[in-house]
């Protein structure tokens, strides 16, 4: 990893902690409307794959999509407006957290549908392919969703048609309050990328720098015109599934899983003098500026013109 | 019986459960309707077992507890699957009841609905029962956006084979439930969220609401307001409010959109002369387009004006609260179409 990938890395993984951490407050205030899914906890897993995304690569997301999006280069003040149903927000408003998306920076939304990004990813690799682009199209999903049919469907497509796709697992062991050993016959999701023809490899989804190296080499194989790679990150979310939710399904040791991917790569960083303390400080400084100033900018925007309620539904 | 108030929440849960009481054969089967499945802390000391929260909204709270896990399901989030195992279930001796938990979710499980259980009796020459009950949830209001706010269940009334209903109030939540379990044909229960917390006398006792009948809660003379689910409020409060005019409204609670109840709605319309039909649904090929046109057809010569349906814009449902609130259709909407149909009575 380089210097400058660590920083960028280091940069984003507290941009995305404060930014949740922010939404979970103003949820609690009553600010933001809706169901929102917060990703604090597995930050090392949307930095570890996109820091070796362009502009131009695709991703899919899903229910728990900031991290990503914040992760792709979306714009923060424009995000927390989205989230928060202000005009200024990046669907205007008409989004909201679930469907956060910015399709000029490759971010092909949050999605509200558990699933539904198996065959986006598959039509985006189609499109980069079928054009003979240099790029690569990543489907983040979680545990859950690798129960639903299209992940089936979608793995074997992109395999037969050897698609420049990374599906990338974020299994935080839980699809709500429905643990991964219950609902899945197997006994890892990596497992399944063998009935389709592809590796699958397991990382431990606390470690940026586990989940970077799968990521590159994966991506190494879809521009070889290899065909997609499995990606199935061990990771865990802080908060419950939604905001609002006791998480009375996880245990006394679910609970005090008290693994912290932030601290962990700063001290791997610092150790192999990717970043130096001070450098480390400061980011989490401007971080947390960043952040405050996101959410003033959001909370300052106006509600959106009652009349773009009817705009927008065809070119 | 004993009165009790309760929630709307409430009677669905307590007419799931006295429905599985009266019948081993009743299931509860869906993603997270115990919630925690396998999660052995959850494990009393008794052996039975707890839920973490009974479902997403809490409405199959405490079912696991009493009837165990052989019979209250938690799925892998695979409705294709599950719905295709309800509907063979269903045909093969047990009465399911299927969660869908928001109705959005029917992209990933309409071929066993559509195609499946809709069609067995039928294509197997009047052989096969389908006593199954697909739970779900529709409707805006709650800032859930696109994918977790639409109002589907003319869709599903659309398919010949299923039946729909949509209750409005607790009373009728709990005695269309039984009603729909009791059903050997495949029913749509589709729930409005916005109404999980609305109070109303229910009977502690089983008790079971007509499938297929409407409910005339406002007795009128000049027009008639069929309104379906959390539109019924909305029906009534034009009502009162028309009532201050002197215009004598008459209110129908669809109850069931399919099949409708063709009668009651004729012989108000006969009656009244004036027809508007609620529904939430987005506006074109919905129920009350249905009513409308069928009105039409068959009663046209009672007719004092136009027929008029109050719908939610054709557009997906907005996210931002005051996007979403003009969204909804409400008594001010139903009020400038009522004035456009009355205007002769109020010169
Ligand atoms: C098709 C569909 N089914 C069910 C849901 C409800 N739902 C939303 S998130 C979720 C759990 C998803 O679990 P997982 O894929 O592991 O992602 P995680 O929440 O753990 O990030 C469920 C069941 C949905 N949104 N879409």
């Amino acid at each position: 990893m380089k210097k400058k990938e660590a920083l960028w890395i280091y940069q984003k993984m507290n941009e995305i902690r404060l930014f949740e951490e922010e939404v979970h407050r103003t949820f609690g205030e009553g600010i933001i409307p809706g169901f929102v899914h917060l990703y604090a906890g597995e930050e090392a897993v949307a930095t570890g794959v996109s820091v070796l995304l362009d502009e131009e690569d695709y991703i899919t997301s899903t229910h728990r999509g900031h991290g990503h999006a914040i992760a792709k280069g979306c714009d923060i003040n424009r995000m927390m407006a989205e989230i928060m149903g202000k005009k200024d927000g990046l669907g205007g408003g008409k989004g909201g957290s679930m469907h956060v998306a910015d399709i000029e920076k490759g971010m092909l939304g949050a999605n509200g549908i558990v699933g539904g990004g198996f065959g986006l990813a598959a039509g985006a690799a189609l499109t980069i392919k079928t054009l003979r682009q240099d790029h690569v199209a990543v489907c983040f999903f979680g545990d859950g969703a690798s129960n639903e049919g299209l992940f089936h469907e979608g793995l074997n497509l992109a395999s037969i048609l050897k698609l420049p796709v990374i599906f990338v697992c974020e299994n935080n062991q839980f699809g709500e309050g429905t643990p991964f050993r219950y609902a899945s016959a197997s006994e890892t999701v990596a497992e399944r990328a063998a009935a389709y023809n592809m590796p699958g490899v397991r990382v431990d989804g606390m470690k940026v720098v586990d989940v970077y190296s799968a990521t590159k080499e994966a991506i190494r194989r879809a521009k070889a015109g290899e065909g997609p790679t499995l990606i199935e990150c061990d990771t865990y979310r802080h908060y419950g599934h939604f905001e609002g939710d006791e998480q009375k399904y996880k245990s006394e040791a679910d609970q005090n899983r008290d693994r912290d991917p932030i601290p962990e790569f700063r001290k791997v960083a610092v150790e192999k003098g990717w970043m130096t303390s001070k450098q480390a400080d400061e980011i989490e400084k401007e971080a947390a500026e960043t952040i405050k100033k996101a959410s003033e900018f959001a909370q300052n925007s106006p509600l959106p013109d009652v009349e773009s309620l009817y705009t927008d539904i065809f070119a | 019986m004993t009165e009790r108030i309760v929630t709307f929440m409430t009677a669905i849960n307590e007419a799931m459960a006295q429905a599985m009481r009266k019948d081993d054969n009743v299931i509860l089967i869906g993603t997270d309707v115990a919630g925690g499945a396998e999660v052995d802390h959850l494990v009393q000391d008794d052996g039975r077992y707890d839920d973490a929260f009974g479902g997403v909204f809490g409405l199959s709270k405490g079912l696991v507890t009493e009837f165990g896990r052989e019979r209250v399901i938690d799925t892998p989030i695979a409705e294709h699957g599950y719905f295709g195992a309800a509907v063979g279930a269903a045909a093969t001796g047990l009465r399911p009841i299927a969660e869908l938990m928001f109705n959005d979710f029917i992209g990933f499980a309409l071929d066993p609905i559509l195609n499946q259980g809709a069609k067995m009796r039928y294509m197997f020459g009047g052989k096969a029962k389908m006593p199954l009950t697909v739970r779900t949830v529709h409707g805006a209001g709650a800032g859930a956006a696109a994918q977790h706010s639409q109002t589907l269940y003319g869709m599903f009334g659309a398919i010949p084979g299923v039946k729909v209903v949509v209750p409005s109030n607790p009373y009728d939540a709990k005695g269309l439930m039984l009603a729909a379990v009791e059903e050997d044909n495949l029913v749509v229960f589709s729930e409005d969220k916005l109404l999980y917390g609305m109070k109303g006398h229910v009977p502690e006792d089983y008790y079971t609401v007509e499938i297929g009948k409407a409910n005339v809660i406002r007795e009128g003379k000049d027009m008639t307001i069929v309104a379906i689910g959390k539109m019924v409020q909305v029906a009534e409060e034009t009502a009162q409010i028309l009532a201050k005019d002197d215009i004598s409204v008459e209110v129908i609670d669809l109850r069931t959109v399919a099949p409708w109840d063709e009668e009651t709605v004729m012989d108000s319309v006969k009656k009244t002369g004036r027809l508007i039909v609620i529904d939430e649904s987005n506006p074109h090929n919905n129920t009350a387009t249905d009513i409308a046109s069928v009105v039409a057809d068959k009663a046209f010569d009672y007719l004092d004006g136009p027929i008029k349906t109050v719908c939610a814009p054709n557009t997906p449902v907005p996210f931002a609260t005051n996007l979403e609130q003009a969204y909804i259709p409400d008594a001010a909407k139903v009020l400038r179409v009522a004035d456009e149909i009355i205007a002769d009575l109020k010169q």
